[in-house]
């Protein structure tokens, strides 16, 4: 890793040096392969003891959920992998496109650059826990399906999520507030025009509830 | 109401927004294990020896796979594994293990012994005397009596010294050319020629959903899990890849994050988790990561390119000669340059024209068709010199391309073929009306501070639709329509848009259809692949062919059941009603299948394809069935066409550009899905921005290794980069070789944006073509700061 990913600030606020530290604060070797998925520990030599899974208490999408989680686990993996909740999506694994973005404690993170260990006792939100368990969408979700909003899609739970932590802190954002908001998340087919008309009349609808 | 024409929304929306949507990655199997690719660190090299013993012993780790044991197709094919490895990232061996850490961990333990062998990474370099070849075989192909041949071609340096001299590309011997009319005279017969030397660059497709797949075998059948732009075709070429009949592969595609021309059908690196699956009898998860999906996913070819072009005082070109020279990775073969040569032909209709080219083979990531291949580098590096014509001339920018654009009739490229409809001036007008053109022109060379306002214009033309495919519907006992597509689902949504064309026909509310897509085992017809603009023309005449039939058939079940001739009998409503009284379609259904014969589907006509057969064979007796083959006349070229009008502020001290607005117009035909039309021309635009702006490969020339290699080192638009709002119209006149009257859309605005940034830039720099893309802020500053550029104009890839 060069020191200029090491030193990255991502959009977030969250940079790669908290992340390194992150890791090495939970005692696992800083290696390339951090952001992998390893399910377990396999075997009991001293450098992998250190790095032995443990079951932690995770509050996802209000429910409280246990999980062995090891030291150098992300975020994005333990949703995806071991909670079943593929909605959020990896698109580069470092930082560069936001297609991961989830909230914790209402605030957007990258799930790819974030420590599972550091979310506990935090609130987690996806792209799953928007709707309603009678199946309201979320007025974010809702103005996305009116405005017919995105292409391909990949990009869209992270964009989703980017726009309910907008329309959660600035009721009435301008177009030029929403794209701010929003510039932490990639949508390679280009489609940001729709994109920010989705999250106009996102922002109208949550103004409507209110 | 007719359905083709509204805005309604795709029916897997409700998915996407949820997160149900499931794509590759997002599958799982029991006992999925994972994969990890080791991947080559040399531009070009031969594996001496593998010694995999530490990697295996480790726990958890299950099985590799070599390249002996994948599909090793002729040269210049692909292979998905290989012991020659070609470019810097070419996957060499895989390997399964328990979880993805272990396989990372044990392809470092995998000793490998690697011997370099002579690389070229920039074409011209291959072409030098006594310069190296990317591969063994030679450097070039030729067309010869037996297809293409390989030939190891030098060009004088006698050529090399005087291009240096003269301050031009080097232009020997081409393998490609041809050419129209008398070029000499129409040199002579012109007021102005310029001649340039351009360059355009290499850039890889990136779409946000990297080529990850999942594969397990269960009785001998594989199901695979993939990202495909074109379901059926991919399912096809899979089968092939993996020497299996059609019916031993389910091939899943349900949700495509995105291709662009990098996933069109078969994706070489799924036969990988599918022959791992099989070798260690466990489902195999292969994440690709965004580091992978640089070298593996594809790339349009860069093109280093001369030109001159002669214009008479009215503006008119009268000849044209041009010169690609095209940068193709190390494997296939691209067409581009040669679609590039027939896209300026079309577009300028020169009296003379001459194309002469070559595809140099190099040791860098595999090229494919990239949206609008060919078409989106040429005219983004041709339109600013019809720009620096038009100033000299005295001519309007936008007058000299309505001046030079053709008409139905027009003849072009070497077969002189003409098109199915040319609507470009129109479409040119329609645009300009509504970017305000004529307004906006006052805006062009305006300061404010440090910057100055560019205004500019970029016409773009490609191909936009083939035909002959297939359409298989079926209305079963519960009533509703269900409209099999074997096309992909990326997001341009003529999944969804071209079932319209059988609902409309059979008069249905869109909630009386169901649109079946993304799984093989759900019978899909034969389809066009979903690339080159294709679906939206090809799939509404499928889908229409197939709704006649239909139509024909509930009017024979409701005279049969009801009584009166066939004719009589009206269709709508979801009933068929006449002489002898009214059914539902419900009701039609259960007659069919009573019925049997060819209205269930049990007797097919002749002409459909085998593939259709299968799947239509699948469904008999299910319903009543319409099932046809696009017969439909066809006469021409179907081109579609898009011109982009685009203002840019262009900081003249940090030589930073900013595009603050932007109107695409298109000629496709009649308009489907006007929302989609917008998303499409706006889409393929901020993608013609990136291409123009900022997404530049970088290689080590002494090693051969690539410095961009991720999303930030070579950057696509962000939401940031292009203007907050963008406007767009449509000529919206029907094609009259296609019964629904629509042209494909994806490729051309790819183009109208490239080129009307280029064109903006350089009436920002008061006409001053730099003759590069991407214009890159260090080059846009080095020439406002009258310093050297930072690399020599046809180095491509410095």
């Amino acid at each position: 890793m060069s020191d200029a990913e090491i030193t990255t600030e991502t959009p977030t606020g969250h940079s790669r040096r908290t992340f390194i530290k992150g890791v090495i604060a939970t005692g696992a070797v800083v290696s390339s392969s951090s952001h992998l998925f390893r399910a377990r520990s396999l075997s009991a030599s001293a450098a992998v003891r250190a790095s032995m899974p443990r079951m932690i208490s995770l509050d996802v999408n209000g429910v409280s959920r246990s999980v062995d989680v090891m030291p150098q686990e992300t975020l994005a993996m333990t949703l995806r992998y071991k909670l079943g909740l593929t909605g959020t999506k990896l698109g580069c694994d470092r930082a560069e496109c936001g297609a991961c973005t989830v909230l914790v404690d209402g605030v957007s993170h990258y799930a790819c650059s974030m420590l599972t260990n550091t979310v506990r006792d935090r609130s987690v939100t996806t792209i799953e826990g928007l709707e309603s368990a009678d199946g309201t969408l979320h007025p974010v979700q809702q103005a996305v399906i009116d405005e017919g909003g995105f292409q391909c899609a990949f990009c869209a739970p992270g964009f989703i999520m980017s726009m309910v932590a907008l329309t959660n802190e600035n009721p009435e954002p301008t177009r030029e507030e929403t794209a701010e908001a929003l510039s932490g998340n990639l949508c390679r087919c280009g489609d940001y025009n729709k994109i920010l008309n989705s999250a106009m009349r996102a922002a109208e609808y949550a103004r409507r509830m209110v | 109401m007719a359905l083709i024409g509204q805005d309604i929304s795709p029916p897997d929306l409700r998915a996407k927004v949820t997160g149900r949507a499931r794509y590759a990655e997002d599958f799982r199997a029991e006992g999925m294990v994972f994969a990890k690719l080791l991947l080559s660190p040399m531009p070009h090299a031969r594996v001496r020896s593998v010694d995999a013993s530490r990697a295996l012993a480790m726990p958890g780790v299950l099985g590799i796979l070599r390249a002996a044991e994948v599909n090793q197709p002729d040269a210049p094919g692909e292979a998905a594994l290989t012991d020659e490895p070609k470019y810097v990232g070419e996957p060499i061996l895989a390997l399964a293990a328990v979880d993805e850490t272990t396989a990372a961990d044990a392809i470092e333990a995998i000793d490998i012994d690697l011997e370099p062998l002579p690389f070229a990474i920039d074409p011209l370099d291959s072409l030098r005397p006594g310069g190296s070849n990317a591969r063994l075989e030679g450097n070039v192909m030729r067309l010869g009596e037996s297809g293409r041949e390989w030939e190891d071609l030098k060009w004088p340096q006698a050529e090399f010294d005087a291009a240096e001299a003269e301050g031009r590309l080097p232009m020997g011997e081409p393998t490609d050319e041809w050419d129209h009319g008398d070029l000499d005279a129409a040199f002579a017969d012109a007021d102005y020629v310029l001649e340039d030397t351009i360059v355009h660059q290499s850039l890889t497709h990136h779409p946000m959903e990297p080529r990850s797949s999942m594969a397990y075998w269960e009785d001998g059948r594989c199901y695979l899990y993939g990202s495909t732009q074109s379901t059926q075709r991919a399912h096809q070429a899979i089968a092939g890849q993996l020497d299996l009949e059609p019916d031993e592969l389910v091939f899943v595609g349900q949700y495509c994050g995105g291709g662009f021309g990098s996933k069109i059908a078969g994706v070489p690196i799924y036969q990988v988790t599918a022959l791992l699956a099989k070798k260690i009898q466990r489902p195999v998860m292969m994440r690709i990561n965004r580091y992978e999906e640089n070298y593996i996913g594809r790339a349009r070819p860069g093109f280093q390119a001369w030109t001159k072009m002669g214009f008479r005082s009215d503006g008119k070109i009268t000849g044209i000669d041009l010169y690609i020279i095209q940068d193709h990775g190390p494997y296939g073969r691209s067409g581009d340059y040669n679609t590039a040569g027939a896209v300026t032909d079309l577009m300028y209709q020169p009296d003379a024209m001459r194309f002469r080219g070559l595809t140099l083979y190099t040791n860098t990531p595999p090229r494919a068709a990239q949206r609008a291949p060919g078409g989106a580098q040429i005219v983004a590096m041709l339109e600013p010199l019809v720009d620096k014509a038009a100033r000299e001339l005295g001519i309007d920018r936008v007058e000299i391309r309505k001046i030079n654009a053709p008409t139905h009739d027009s003849e072009f490229g070497p077969q002189r073929i003409t098109t199915t409809s040319a609507f470009v001036r129109e479409a040119i007008d329609a645009g300009a009306a509504q970017f305000d053109w004529a307004g906006k022109q006052a805006l062009s060379g305006q300061r404010n501070g440090t910057k100055v306002t560019g205004v500019g214009v970029g016409l773009s033309p490609y191909v936009g639709g083939s035909s002959g495919f297939d359409g298989l519907l079926l209305i079963r006992p519960d009533g509703t329509l269900y409209i099999h597509q074997g096309i992909g689902n990326l997001g341009t949504h003529s999944m969804a848009d071209t079932a319209r064309a059988a609902a409309d026909e059979l008069g249905l509310e869109w909630d009386d259809c169901a649109v079946i897509w993304g799984d093989s085992s759900q019978h899909h017809p034969y389809s066009s692949v979903q690339a080159g603009s294709q679906t939206i023309h090809a799939h509404t005449r499928a889908n229409y062919a197939a709704a006649l039939d239909m139509k024909r058939k509930l009017q024979e079940v409701a005279a049969a059941a009801l009584g009166g001739s066939a004719s009589a009998y009206q269709v709508g409503g979801a009933r068929v009603s006449g002489p002898g009284g009214s059914m539902s379609f419900a009701q039609a259904a259960e007659r069919a299948i009573a019925m049997g014969g060819e209205y269930s589907g049990e007797a097919l006509p002749e002409d459909i394809n085998d593939y259709t057969r299968g799947s239509a064979t699948q469904l008999a007796g299910q319903g009543l069935m319409g099932v046809a083959r696009d017969n439909f006349s066809h006469e021409g070229s179907t081109w579609s066409w898009v011109v982009g009008f685009a203002v840019v502020e262009l900081d003249t001290e940090t030589g930073d550009v900013r595009i603050v607005d932007y109107t695409g117009s298109a000629d496709c035909g009649v308009v489907v899905h006007p929302r989609s039309l917008a998303a499409q021309i706006h889409g393929g635009s901020v993608q013609g921005f990136g291409q123009a702006r900022s997404q530049k490969w970088v290689f080590d020339p002494k090693w051969g290794v690539p410095f961009a290699h991720r999303l930030y080192t070579a950057r696509p638009p962000g939401i940031l980069d292009v203007p907050l709002s963008m406007d767009w119209a449509a000529a919206g006149e029907p094609d009259p070789q296609t019964p629904i009257g629509a042209k494909g859309i994806g490729e051309p605005p790819v183009g109208a944006g490239s080129a009307a940034v280029t064109s903006a830039i350089a009436d920002a720099l008061g006409g001053r073509c730099l003759c590069r893309i991407p214009l890159t802020t260090d080059v846009i500053l080095a020439e406002l700061e009258g310093r050297a550029q930072p690399h020599a104009l046809t180095e491509i890839h410095s």
